[in-house]
């Protein structure tokens, strides 16, 4: 299937701009129990956001937040259907989430079955204290009744769009942008 | 992020001989990210849900069908023995029809162990079920290979350039076999090592060298796999006695002091005859990575049947 840009969302400085915000919202959200968060991301590049926010979160409370990353793979209900053939990374916790304030992150939010494969997966691990999403894009068309806590940005998407989120860790760019599935001449 | 270009495509797994060295790759390093599952408060995950796995096993086995059983159930498939000592075998009834009647009971996956060479490729051409081989005869064991090769590389950190030995009872192994195909493809060097009675004709074109001296065997190598005595094939007399060979080819703490590398990685598939092939200082030794075996063989099973499970038809 081929895709068109269709339209740039944020640049580097407004996502830099964006994830310096969500990190302000998440300590203010959380400062009576500060010393309980953890930060959390979806694989990969909401892993990456996690860094990011931690490292800026780090900054406003002067203290090293806990970072971990999840791989949803193994928990997706889709491996049956889905075209191309799953691989399973690395989820790395090494710290016991029971009792944490979890703080979720992946880039896009659109169905919610990625994050529903996530809470499952992250309550496999124990038991925290309470569990919040911070997504950078809201798309919409949700499946299911899951909603962010922080979002970066709200943008109308048709379904026949699609929003790409470009990070320098694995896309050497950094923007945000709506793609559209390209008509066949 | 890294963009992996083999995809993986055999519908069953039936010996090392047939995959490449980008497929075997796959596997371990898909079983470095199951092992992780096994450390969790709950070492289970949803993937193989509504699977089941049948575990047909024609010949005695306890670690390789216990690890196969756990291996499913921690991908939350669900499993069925069927062990030949108590089924319909003993009646008579052919293999095939054993097999086409479990399939009918609608299952996914047959993991086979059988005395005959050849018995799980036989299989696989008669039902639609993924059929995995957990041993045939003298013929192959490609998950031990596999979990042998994962054990090199977690201990000593990769598998390319290393010496590897193989000591002990060649020509009635599928472990050796198995494992000679998979150190190979994986850029090993492999010595054998065992009494001539023991060694099979040709085994040289397998690309391995040949050794009747234990000292040559150990001296250079990096890892050593012993291999059981299979006590109940020496009524053919094919060494003199077993005090013979515990003398000239039994590894013991002597002459591993003596030989060997001081950070030699010792395995054995198990069981072990204790005092034949391995004494009991080394089987528990410091050399021995004999338990770390078993562990991993659980999450080599676990990417096996989860890269096995996403073939569709």
């Amino acid at each position: 299937m081929a895709f068109k840009e269709k339209a740039k969302i944020l640049d580097k400085e407004g996502i830099a701009k964006t994830l310096q915000r969500i990190a302000h919202e998440i300590f203010e959200n959380n400062k009576e129990e500060i010393k309980n968060l953890a930060i959390i991301g979806i694989k990969h590049r909401g892993a990456y956001l996690a860094e990011r926010i931690a490292q800026k979160l780090k900054n406003v409370v002067g203290s090293e937040i806990p970072v971990g990353a999840v791989d949803i793979t193994l928990y997706r209900d889709d491996l049956t259907e889905v075209a191309q053939q799953p691989i399973v990374h690395s989820t790395e916790i090494d710290f016991d989430i029971t009792g944490k304030r979890i703080v979720l992150v992946d880039d896009v939010l659109y169905t919610g079955r990625t994050v529903r494969c996530a809470l499952d997966e992250l309550i496999d691990f124990g038991r925290p204290a309470c569990i919040q999403l911070a997504v950078l894009i809201d798309r919409g068309h949700r499946e299911l009744p899951i909603r962010p806590d922080f979002v970066g940005k709200n943008v109308p998407t048709a379904t026949k769009e699609s929003v790409e989120v470009r990070l320098k860790e694995s896309d050497g760019a950094e923007e945000v942008v709506v793609i559209e599935e390209k008509k066949q001449a | 992020m890294k963009k992996r270009s083999i995809k993986w495509t055999k519908k069953h797994l039936l010996g090392i001989e047939d995959l490449s060295r980008e497929e075997i790759e796959l596997i371990l390093e898909q079983a470095e990210n199951f092992k992780e599952i096994l450390k969790r408060p709950i070492p289970k995950v949803p993937t193989l849900r509504g699977k089941t796995i049948v575990n047909l096993f024609c010949e005695p086995s306890t670690r390789t069908r216990a690890s196969f059983e756990l291996a499913a159930k921690r991908l939350s498939a669900d499993t069925l023995n069927v062990a030949t000592a108590s089924s319909s075998f003993l009646k008579g009834e052919t293999l095939k029809d054993t097999a086409r009647n479990i399939e009918a009971m609608k299952i996914d996956m047959i993991i086979m162990r059988h005395s005959c060479s050849g018995a799980p490729h036989f299989l696989s051409s008669r039902v639609n079920a993924t059929v995995i081989n957990a041993g045939d005869g003298t013929h192959e064991h490609p998950t031990q290979a596999l979990l042998d090769t994962f054990t090199i590389k977690g201990k000593l950190g990769k598998v390319e350039g290393l010496n590897i030995s193989i000591i002990g009872d060649i020509a009635h192994s599928r472990v050796a076999r198995s494992n000679i195909w998979a150190l190979k493809k994986l850029g090993a060097k492999v010595t054998v090592c065992g009494p001539k009675t023991l060694m099979p004709a040709q085994i040289d074109k397998m690309g391995v060298k040949v050794t009747y001296d234990i000292r040559e065997a150990l001296e250079k190598a990096d890892a050593i796999n012993v291999l059981r005595i299979q006590l109940e094939r020496q009524k053919k007399n094919l060494f003199p006695s077993i005090r013979e060979y515990v003398k000239r080819f039994g590894i013991n703490k002597e002459k591993l002091d003596k030989f060997a590398k001081k950070n030699l990685v010792l395995m054995h598939p198990g069981p072990i005859n204790r005092g034949v092939e391995l004494s009991q200082d080394v089987a528990d030794g410091e050399y021995s990575v004999i338990l770390d075996q078993v562990t991993n063989g659980v999450a080599v099973r676990m990417a096996v049947l989860f890269l096995l499970s996403q073939i569709k038809e």
